[in-house]
């Protein structure tokens, strides 16, 4: 069996029958449970943390806040910097923790304890027109703040057919099904972790940064994982408060944050505004590009969301502009979440597209075609490999969307108002390097560990597949160990780069063993060999635009006496190279499209502006897909190959999915009714707002 | 009897009898997971709101974080460890793997003893929200299928995964 | 959540009892809402008093034609029981709309009667709420009041009671069988168990400390009545209702309860009266329906469900009446 086959996944068999461990589920003797207490004020000074009525449980056994917890140094965001200091930032900033024997005495203790505050002035709206609003030069991923080329204004002055709408996203969360969790011991100066996180290096880094000891002091243990989506790409505020604890205790703690803690002791993507313009020629070539795009940050963390990073690469135009302004807030610092700017600045630029589309009288697929790049429209750089093209008419094919009559809100039958939608899709591709070490045994067998990590995309099956592909013997004579930090530096599971990273350190590694084994006549020296190998000089040079794309096509619903939306179809065509795997890759793609979907119609993170509060913070007040808004939903691989990409020859899959398809519903909305709604999440009353 | 905030509780599980001291606020979740040590169980919400801590109370499928274990005395609970029969994986255990109906696994035990149920109550005779027909024996189809499976919650998006490998059983 | 004695009732003068003396007990049924607001703070008993397994999860079929549904019984049971789902479809509906199957297996219909509001601000004791903490203030008029009522309310209250079931209970004129603590047994009538916010918000229904709903009476429903429920919500299923209506209809009579826009189930009596007996057009029912209105008091962000129950009324009757002279 080879790379490339969808073999089931290793842990399967532990996954369904409850026997695979979570990052809580360790038993460690005589651990305490931590019980974080967020801020009650949207900004402040916490003057006094009355702990009495607390410890007069006997089983509360410490209460810890700013006064007497242990000095940590500056991470990664100021979130994760808790019980520094009596300064409140937002609402459900960690301001004390209250440690227990059990997990009962340990949320009571948090009930009993007094905190009292100075409150300060705080601002919580996302408003285009806030005078303090910042122009940041560079966002999440390296990308300028603003880029010009040509003259926008002068284009979109002289377009034949010009658009110019307004596009907003609401504050999402992440809400992986298992929340933070975490059981942190102290050696001495070592740091032992079971921790649910997207890379066991980064954690150990980011742990190590915080406690001002190496990263290799810090023993990071991640075996299963329930989702990260962003969220747990480094350690969150939540987590850092049991190291803390154990610290102070000297014993190991546990801390799992409720999914209410989650909306603020974890990260979340903030809300997005952004302006589009689009300036096009009667035939539909476009003149002008301009994407102004607003988020928000924290006011102690600055963190800008490259929203409009996907308008960079999309379609060719000779005036492009992309701006981002950022708004500081009394909330905590938004961070990733899948697909951070693409997915809402995608929402935005599809829409505009299909909007221009129908100003143009024209066919949104052709509007398209139309406007092809020859190099990156931004950049000017060589395309690695562009298969939108190839997506978009593949899709339509299997759509069937050559048959689509363009007039909106005229299919009815019954109740329902039917109607399509397409929309593209694009992720960059990325790559970091990396250690693995391969070892050979006596025995014919073969170990490979490495600082991976399976988050659910399926790593661990598709590291098994690439090491026994690279040695040339069958998979049940390798074992792969991951999710640990003493493993080596590593990369994360985000940027969807997890799986082509770790597979190149792997495949260089192995090639290395094989190598050396030659050296030996192919025999393997009674003590083994072992070969560690490190990718970090192996890097892709920036000499071309890499991405991977897709294309939705979306069908829909829309009950004519309420508004709702269902969607009853929902294809994409992705192009995403070599896939290891191609079982899991389909299951992360549909998994994409899934949240896209649910994106598109339900979720939203509800900001009371007067309290500064996430109202909603739970999973029946923030709506995420249930299996029955799923119905038809297909995810189809282009085969390619690409000479120019990743060290496995793979791009990434685990973001691609989500890009694009909340705009594919939106504009299969517009078409059942006649109604373009621009904000997200499509409600009832949007609907209805005829 | 009454004074006491905490007691022994018998509790029945994968049919064993399992005497523990609990404080009476511990839910059948936190007895499971952290007295216990089965942690199969997961515990995705707390609240009833996403069905991860699914598992069979007398049969029936039940949110055991909403559950105060005290409560529970008496009633037979089976959980995610007590559905395979030694080595064999229970048939939805075998189908989940084969149609991938899983990517991290969090929500898995959930599902699949939620589907477990599921299966009884369409046995049953109960009807869903979308059943045309609520007097006659309800038809499983895909629909039936996901309106049933509602009450779990999967951030991965396996819903098509979990669908298919339902369905392979429900068909036999 | 505070450390609390936990007492199972065997009979249900033993629960009158256990309760007795204590201002801070509460009857536990399926814990599904209970638990969940003891997790949050909200609420924080010091004797919880299982009266889940006391004998009163039965459903008898009465001579009359009605039905007697024990305040015990659990979803499950009132989901499979064959008279109801023939004699009764809108309240089959209604249960199997509302929550999760695992939530409904759990529940108890006496419970599902006395869950309290989905309101965001009374669920968290960190911000003000005249319900929960009285004369604090109502955080949700100036905030986030999307999923809140607009009928009913008031000015210190805002909240709307979440159940499904207690709307189509109120469609078939049900009867709530209560227990008092002294054993007298007294009947009230669904639409006279909730009571309206005003400048008491905290007082939600007409029982005393100790009261236990031993059951719930459906007298048959009308001769020939065709009965339905619909629910708008936010995703396809397990969420609550948005807007959701049950109607149970004849030709000379017409009910019509609405659930996710007022404290209560908010039964439509004008539009009712205007109705009855008339074979109506889809405006005549849209203009009756919109009547029952008149004393609405919308808030800017839910005001779109005044013309949404319309809508859902008027599909109602289209889908329910489907031929009729008027149209
Ligand atoms: C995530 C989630 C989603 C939900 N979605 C919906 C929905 O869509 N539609 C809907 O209608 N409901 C929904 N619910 C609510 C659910 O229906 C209620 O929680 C449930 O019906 C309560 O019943 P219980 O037996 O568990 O009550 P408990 O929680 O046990 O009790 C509720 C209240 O009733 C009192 N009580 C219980 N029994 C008696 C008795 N015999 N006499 C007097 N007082 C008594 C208790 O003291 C308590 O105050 C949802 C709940 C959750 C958690
Ligand atoms: S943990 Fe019980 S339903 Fe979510
Ligand atoms: S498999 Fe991850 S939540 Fe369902």
């Amino acid at each position: 069996m080879s790379a490339g086959s969808g073999l089931p996944r290793l842990e399967g068999r532990d996954k369904v029958t409850g026997a695979a461990r979570y990052a809580y589920e360790y038993p460690i003797e005589d651990c305490l449970y931590v019980w974080p207490v967020g801020a009650t004020v949207a900004s402040g000074t916490v003057t006094e943390v009355d702990a009495t009525a607390a410890l007069a449980d006997p089983e509360v056994v410490a209460v810890v806040d700013h006064t007497n917890a242990p000095r940590l140094r500056p991470a990664v965001t100021a979130d994760e910097l808790v019980l520094q200091s009596p300064t409140v930032a937002y609402r459900g900033q960690v301001v004390a923790a209250v440690v227990a024997t059990t997990l009962e005495a340990a949320r009571e203790g948090a009930e009993q304890l007094l905190v009292r505050y100075v409150e300060h002035p705080h601002k919580a709206v996302l408003d285009p027109d806030d005078p303090d609003l910042e122009q940041p030069e560079t966002t999440n991923a390296g990308f300028p703040g603003t880029s010009v080329k040509g003259d926008v204004d002068a284009a979109l002055a002289a377009a034949d057919v010009a658009v110019d709408h307004i596009y907003t996203t609401p504050p999402e969360h992440n809400n992986p099904m298992e929340t933070v969790a975490i059981i942190a011991r102290w050696d001495g100066e070592r740091l032992l972790v079971h921790d649910s996180n997207q890379g066991p290096w980064a954690a150990a880094t980011g742990y190590g940064m915080l406690w001002g000891i190496p990263a290799d002091q810090v023993d990071v243990v991640t075996e299963h994982v329930g989702g990260g989506f962003g969220s747990k790409v480094w350690p969150t505020a939540g987590a850092v408060v049991a190291t803390v604890a154990a610290r102070v205790t000297g014993r190991p703690c546990k801390l799992m944050l409720t999914r209410q803690q989650m909306y603020t002791m974890a990260p979340a993507r903030t809300a997005t505004r952004s302006r589009i313009r689009l300036g096009a020629r009667r035939d539909g070539t476009l003149t002008a590009i301009d994407h102004d795009a607003l988020q928000y940050s924290s006011v102690i963390h600055e963190f800008v969301e490259q929203t409009g990073s996907a308008t960079r690469t999309m379609y060719a135009s000779d005036n492009l502009r992309i701006r981002h302004r950022l708004a500081r807030l009394n909330l905590p610092t938004p961070r990733v979440m899948r697909a951070p700017g693409k997915t809402p600045g995608m929402f935005a630029l599809e829409s505009a597209m299909d909007e221009l589309a129908y100003a143009l009288g024209m066919d949104p697929l052709a509007l398209r075609l139309r406007n092809e790049p020859p190099t990156e429209p931004a950049t000017g750089l060589p395309f690695g490999g562009r298969h939108l093209v190839d997506c978009l008419r593949a899709g339509a094919d299997k759509f069937g969307w050559a048959s689509r009559d363009p007039t909106p809100a005229v299919r009815r039958r019954g109740r329902w108002l039917f109607g399509t939608g397409l929309a593209s899709a694009v992720y960059p591709v990325y790559q970091q390097g990396g250690t693995a070490t391969a070892r050979a045994s006596p025995d014919g067998t073969f170990d490979v560990s490495v600082a991976a990590v399976d988050i659910g995309t399926g790593a661990r099956t598709a590291l098994w597949q690439a090491v026994a592909d690279a040695l040339g013997v069958p998979p049940s004579r390798v074992s792969v160990h991951i999710g640990r930090s003493a493993f080596g530096q590593s990369s994360l599971a985000g940027g969807s780069a997890g799986t082509a990273s770790w597979g190149g350190a792997v495949r260089k590694a192995c090639f290395e063993l094989g190598r050396r084994l030659a050296e030996h006549g192919g025999a393997v020296p009674v003590d083994g060999l072992e070969v560690t190998a490190d990718t970090a000089a192996d890097q892709l040079p920036p000499d071309h635009a890499r991405h991977s794309y897709g294309a939705h096509f979306c069908a829909v619903r829309v009950d004519a006496d309420t508004g709702q939306v269902r969607v009853d179809r929902l294809l994409g065509v992705f192009a995403h190279g070599h896939a290891l795997n191609a079982r899991t890759t389909h299951s992360q793609l549909l998994g994409g499209m899934v949240m896209g979907l649910s994106i598109a119609l339900c979720e939203q993170t509800i900001v009371d502006p007067r309290l500064g509060l996430f109202v909603n913070h739970d999973l029946a007040q923030y709506h995420i897909a249930t299996n029955a808004d799923i119905r038809g939903l297909e995810a189809h691989s282009l085969e390619h190959t690409d000479d120019d990409v990743t060290l496995v020859g793979g791009k990434g899959i685990g973001e691609l999915g989500i890009v694009g398809s909340a705009a594919a519903v939106a504009n299969a909305v517009f078409h059942a009714t006649g109604v373009r709604v621009r904000d997200l999440p499509i409600t009832v009353e949007r609907v209805r707002a005829r | 009897m009454t004074d006491q905030l905490r007691g022994e509780v018998v509790l029945r599980v994968n049919g064993v009898d399992r005497v523990v001291n609990l404080d009476n606020r511990t839910t059948l979740l936190d007895a499971l997971r952290e007295h216990l040590r089965l942690t199969g169980t997961k515990k995705g919400c707390d609240h009833g709101q996403c069905g991860a801590c699914t598992v069979l109370v007398d049969g029936e499928r039940a949110n055991s974080c909403l559950l105060l274990a005290v409560a529970v005395e008496g009633r037979a609970v089976t959980t995610v460890e007590g559905l395979a029969d030694g080595d064999e994986l229970h048939p939805l255990q075998r189908a989940f793997i084969a149609h991938d109906g899983f990517q991290c696994g969090y929500c898995t035990p959930g599902q699949i003893c939620s589907a477990v149920g599921m299966l009884a109550e369409v046995a049953g005779g109960l009807p869903s929200w979308v059943s045309a027909d609520l007097v006659a024996a309800p038809e499983l189809d895909d629909d039936e299928i996901r309106e049933r499976m509602s009450g779990n919650l999967c951030r991965c998006g396996a819903y098509a995964g979990i669908v298919a490998a339902i369905r392979e059983v429900a068909d036999g | 959540m505070r450390a609390f004695r936990y007492a199972r009732a065997s009979d249900p003068a033993d629960a009158a009892t256990l309760v007795a003396g204590e201002p801070d007990a509460v009857y536990l049924g399926g814990g599904t809402n209970l638990v969940d607001l003891m997790k949050l703070g909200v609420l924080r008993p010091g004797l919880v008093v299982d009266v889940s397994r006391l004998p009163y999860d039965r459903i008898e079929h009465l001579p009359d034609g009605g039905v007697l549904i024990g305040g015990a019984a659990r979803g499950g049971r009132v989901g499979r029981d064959d008279v109801l789902r023939r004699r009764y479809p809108a309240l089959i509906r209604a249960l199997l709309s509302g929550a999760s199957a695992q939530i409904r297996g759990q529940a108890t219909l006496a419970g599902n009667l006395l869950q309290r509001t989905r309101c965001p601000y009374f669920q968290n004791t960190t911000v003000p709420c005249n319900k929960r903490d009285p004369g604090s203030g109502c955080s949700a008029i100036p905030g986030a009041h999307r999923d809140l009522g607009v009928i009913g309310t008031s000015d210190h209250c805002v909240a709307t009671h979440p159940s499904d079931l207690a709307v189509a209970l109120a469609a078939y004129d049900a009867v709530v069988e209560v227990r008092r603590r002294d054993g007298t047994e007294v009947l009230v009538p669904i639409g006279d168990l909730y009571r309206l916010p005003g400048d008491t918000p905290w007082i939600e229904t007409v029982l005393e400390p100790g009261d236990l709903i031993t059951g719930v009476q459906l007298p048959p429903p009308p001769d020939g009545a065709v009965a339905t429920y619909r629910k708008v919500r936010d995703r396809w299923s397990f969420a609550f209702a948005t807007v959701s209506v049950a109607a149970v209809l004849t030709a000379d009579e017409v009910r019509l309860a609405l659930g996710g826009v007022a404290p209560k189930p908010w039964r439509l009596t004008a539009t009712e009266r205007l109705l009855a007996g008339t074979d109506p057009t889809d405006d005549e029912v849209r203009a009756a329906t919109r009547a029952a209105f008149a004393d609405a008091r919308p808030l800017p962000d839910n005001a779109f469900k005044i013309e949404l129950a319309v809508d859902l009324v008027a599909a109602v009757f289209r889908d329910l009446r489907p031929v009729g002279a008027g149209r």
